[in-house]
């Protein structure tokens, strides 16, 4: 743990990327196998199954700190998260164990036979021979979520420092359901055929956000352009007689939609789509009806039949087993099309179709008219362009329409977690409904550090009620709200929810009373909903 | 509570109607009785100040020309129908708790306050009284101090490691107070200390006082960095970054204050080091000042003052928050956090 612990200090310690590179690459190079595949584990959102609640954990920590439960749980919202705020509450150790990061976890993981006396005794031992940070770290084993500012792009990129094999190669094998209870350092990351799992999904290719005019791409004929659905990223796996469906967030939902278990019906085996996934009814609908999908494990009868999915697919990785991710886009692009040429209309599968223009000022008249086609706006794609891993500027871009935007007031204000733990940053919004002020959305983002500081001074000394961690302000800050999509929804009282809504900016210009009202929502609702 | 109010809350500040002043308020006032130097204590437009002795230079370089009487710790003063007498806070270098009695009946307020000598600022001493007025900044069981040394190793450590990589130390403190201490524990065989303007001039202040402080370089508009290759520099926190910072090239940031026990605060706060250090009391040390005054009644100003009252209510104290401007660690910098 001294070794894991010191290389958290390192990569926490310091905000350059290098640093925290040099750091991960030494630490696999020189850690031992078990350690450096539970690193890789770690820092990739897995982690060995829970074995104590967090309530207990919460309990046992007063219990040794001496406190009451209250004062814990009041120092949770100030610190942000549960692991730090207990490893900040214990006495100080009273010796020392220095076990290798694997033997704490395999600790960890006999508890769940033990009977909860005896896994309260190993956690308060262990509690007394680590420092702070080991706790720390030590209690995020039981806790989960190590976001520790390594993205999985550094921790390749590291990898690939540290064993001389490309970071696109590493990136693929580092994909997929594997677990460390299942395969080991050397199959993982050295074996020369690193594919051996029919499941394992490649890297997403990401696409950069055009911030410019598309006249700064170059020549139209070079490109490729097609509609940037309103639905989730997925790619379907066929192979060895099964069908795999993963999300971009690497999760694997191929029980949350059974519709593609007919998919190997249509398109041979050894094939690998990538597209998104909407639901279908003569033609793309909202997000909204997408949502009531996700995160099922099981799917009724009705919904299969209410709102049916396909895969809307615009890029072909995989063909007859072998991996075309080389090739240009064109390349794949045709081979898609004749895959799914006549394709019956019952097929879970469509071809995003391609949008031919000739002028980017054509192209922008497109664009224009993308909410009526149900999509967010366009997606631009060099024609010669590779499959690539993760997000590179350069060959693919997406360019969304502008939000839409509602000037709202602040009414209740919420501190923050992580790395703004201490500062209000989550805020509920209203409008105007005659001199009612009905609340509408919550958002997080979108202020800077700066005014995250300022708009906490102000609500510390503007609070008029406390409930919980949440006060209620003096309704005086009117604030611009961005959202991507709006729909009805009977479970708010202003009757709409709002897609992706957050802050685009304080309008320290507008006074109270000028603030939207609930009928301009209902308005925005009756054109976009 | 007690039998008659020696101190009032208001809106003005904290009040003694016997006395006919205010303690550290931050509305205009006839006649204010200032704990120290920090902006949210000491504000400028009362009629009338008094301070300690040893406060009284920084008030004068901070408000200009005030009208200000001075006192020393412990000295007693008559002030209408109130005795009131200033004793050592140990927050920075001219800090006072304020005593106030009426009738018999003693409230102490702290303004901010630290146990734990730092070797520059008077060191706290408890103060026996009936009520007490204690700040909370850092009221909450996860705020534990190391000892001074301890962190005073961390830092010189981090001096001499980022010279050896060719890399200048630059170290954000606040100016009054935080600056100072910093500088006293700082290993002048190192190298020579640069320090910022706005550092500066405090300490020079502080230096005529005869406070020991060590030896250090103006950094002026044509200072190279390149020309003090084993030095640390020290600023406020807001010149770290900024163009005035570009001219020592290669930096690797440092930023001293209570706040960086917290990893969301020190990730926010984006520093390449966080040295955990504060002039205001931690956890145990709230505790400590609290029980040593003996007090039955205590009133919990600025910090976690919901938290730290209940805390004490379960303790069976009379525990009660006052809602004051005063901002803590915050202020301190000209800035809130
Ligand atoms: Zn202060
Ligand atoms: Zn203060």
């Amino acid at each position: 743990m001294k070794r894991f612990a010191r290389l958290f200090r390192e990569i926490d310690g310091s905000t350059k990327t290098t640093v925290k590179v040099a750091a991960l690459a030494s630490y696999f190079q020189d850690a031992p196998d078990d350690d450096r595949l539970w690193t890789i584990a770690l820092f990739s959102g897995r982690r060995p199954k829970r074995a104590i609640t967090t309530t207990r954990l919460r309990e046992w920590a007063a219990e040794k700190a001496g406190l009451p439960l209250w004062l814990l749980e009041e120092c949770y919202p100030a610190v942000g998260d549960l692991a730090e705020t207990i490893a900040l509450l214990l006495p100080e150790p009273d010796a020392a164990l220095d076990l290798s990061l694997t033997e704490w976890i395999n600790r960890l993981r006999d508890l769940a036979q033990q009977p909860e006396e005896t896994r309260k005794a190993i956690i308060l031992d262990a509690w007394d021979k680590l420092d702070t940070t080991e706790r720390f770290l030590f209690n995020k084993l039981i806790t989960g979520g190590f976001r520790i500012g390594v993205s999985q792009k550094l921790m390749t990129r590291a990898l690939s420092q540290a064993t001389g094999k490309p970071e696109a190669e590493l990136a693929h094998r580092l994909m997929g359901n594997w677990s460390p209870d299942d395969t080991n350092w050397h199959d993982l990351i050295e074996s020369e055929d690193g594919s051996t799992d029919d499941s394992r999904p490649y890297p997403f290719y990401l696409a950069y956000a055009l911030e410019d005019e598309p006249d700064a791409l170059g020549s139209p004929e070079d490109w490729h352009a097609e509609w940037k659905w309103d639905g989730i990223r997925g790619q379907l796996i066929l192979r060895g007689g099964e069908q795999y469906l993963w999300s971009r967030g690497e999760e694997l939902i191929t029980d949350t939609f059974p519709e593609f278990s007919r998919a190997k019906d249509f398109v041979p085996e050894g094939t690998v789509l990538d597209g998104e996934i909407l639901v279908w009814n003569d033609g793309p609908e909202p997000f909204n009806a997408l949502q009531k999908r996700l995160g099922r494990k099981t799917v009724s009868r009705k919904m299969l039949s209410d709102l049916p999915v396909v895969l809307y697919a615009y890029d072909l990785l995989e063909l007859a087993g072998d991996d075309m991710r080389q090739r240009p886009l064109e390349d794949r692009r045709a081979k898609l099309a004749t895959l799914f040429d006549q394709l019956p209309e019952e097929a879970p599968l469509r071809l995003s179709p391609r949008l031919p223009f000739a002028e980017w000022d054509e192209l922008g008249d497109i664009r224009k008219t993308a909410r009526d086609n149900r999509a967010e706006g366009l997606m631009l794609k060099r024609n010669d362009s590779p499959y690539l891993a993760g997000r590179k500027k350069g060959d693919w871009w997406k360019w969304k329409l502008a939000p839409l935007t509602i000037d709202a007031v602040m009414i209740y204000a919420q501190s923050g977690s992580g790395r703004r733990a201490n500062l209000f940053t989550d805020f509920t919004f209203a409008v105007w409904n005659g001199n009612d002020l009905v609340p509408f959305t919550k958002a997080y983002s979108g202020l800077s550090d700066e005014e995250f500081r300022k708009i906490t001074a102000w609500v510390r000394k503007n609070t008029q009620q406390r409930f919980g961690p949440v006060r209620q302000v003096t309704p005086e800050h009117v604030f611009e709200i961005a959202f991507e999509g709006i729909h009805a929804s009977p479970r708010h009282k202003s009757g709409v929810a709002l897609r992706f809504p957050r802050i685009s900016r304080w309008r320290q210009d507008k006074p109270l009373q000028e603030a939207n009202t609930l009928d301009d929502l209902k308005e925005m609702l009756a054109i976009y909903g | 509570m007690s039998k008659s109010q020696v101190l009032t809350f208001t809106d003005r500040g904290i009040y003694c109607p016997a006395g006919d002043f205010y303690i550290d308020p931050w509305r205009p006032v006839n006649r204010a009785l200032i704990t120290h130097g920090h902006a949210d204590h000491a504000r400028p437009g009362h009629n009338r100040y008094l301070a300690t002795q040893a406060a009284a230079p920084i008030l004068r370089h901070r408000l200009g020309d005030i009208q200000l009487e001075t006192i020393s710790y412990g000295e007693t003063r008559n002030l209408d129908g109130a005795k009131v007498s200033f004793h050592p806070a140990g927050h920075v270098p001219g800090s006072a708790q304020i005593r106030v009695e009426v009738d018999g009946e003693i409230w102490v307020v702290s303004g901010d306050y630290k146990l734990e000598p730092d070797g520059l600022s008077e060191p706290f001493e408890p103060v026996k009284c009936h009520s007490f007025v204690t700040e909370s900044t850092f009221g909450l069981p996860i705020f534990n101090w190391q000892a001074q040394d301890e962190v005073a190793a961390q830092i010189n450590a981090w001096w001499r490691n980022s010279i050896a990589n060719g890399i200048t130390p630059m170290l954000g403190a606040y100016s009054l107070g935080k600056a100072q201490r910093l500088l006293s524990l700082l290993d002048t065989d190192i190298g020579p200390i640069l320090s910022h303007g706005a550092v500066e001039n405090t300490t020079a202040i502080l230096r005529e006082q005869g406070y020991s402080l060590p030896d250090t370089v103006l950094v002026q508009p044509d200072t190279k960095g390149a020309e003090y290759p084993d030095a640390l520099v020290i600023a406020p926190p807001g010149a770290l970054g900024s163009t005035w910072a570009r001219r020592f090239g290669k930096v690797s940031t440092g930023f001293a204050s209570g706040w960086m026990q917290m990893r969301g605060v020190r990730r926010r706060r984006s520093v390449d080091r966080g040295f955990v250090i504060s002039d205001h009391a931690d956890w145990d040390g709230l505790n400590r000042a609290v029980t040593e005054t003996g007090a039955e009644n205590v009133f919990v100003t600025h910090g976690y003052t919901d938290i730290f009252a209940r805390w004490l209510k379960d303790r069976g104290l009379n525990a009660g928050i006052v809602s004051t401007e005063y901002e803590g660690e915050a202020a301190e910098g000209a800035e809130a956090e």
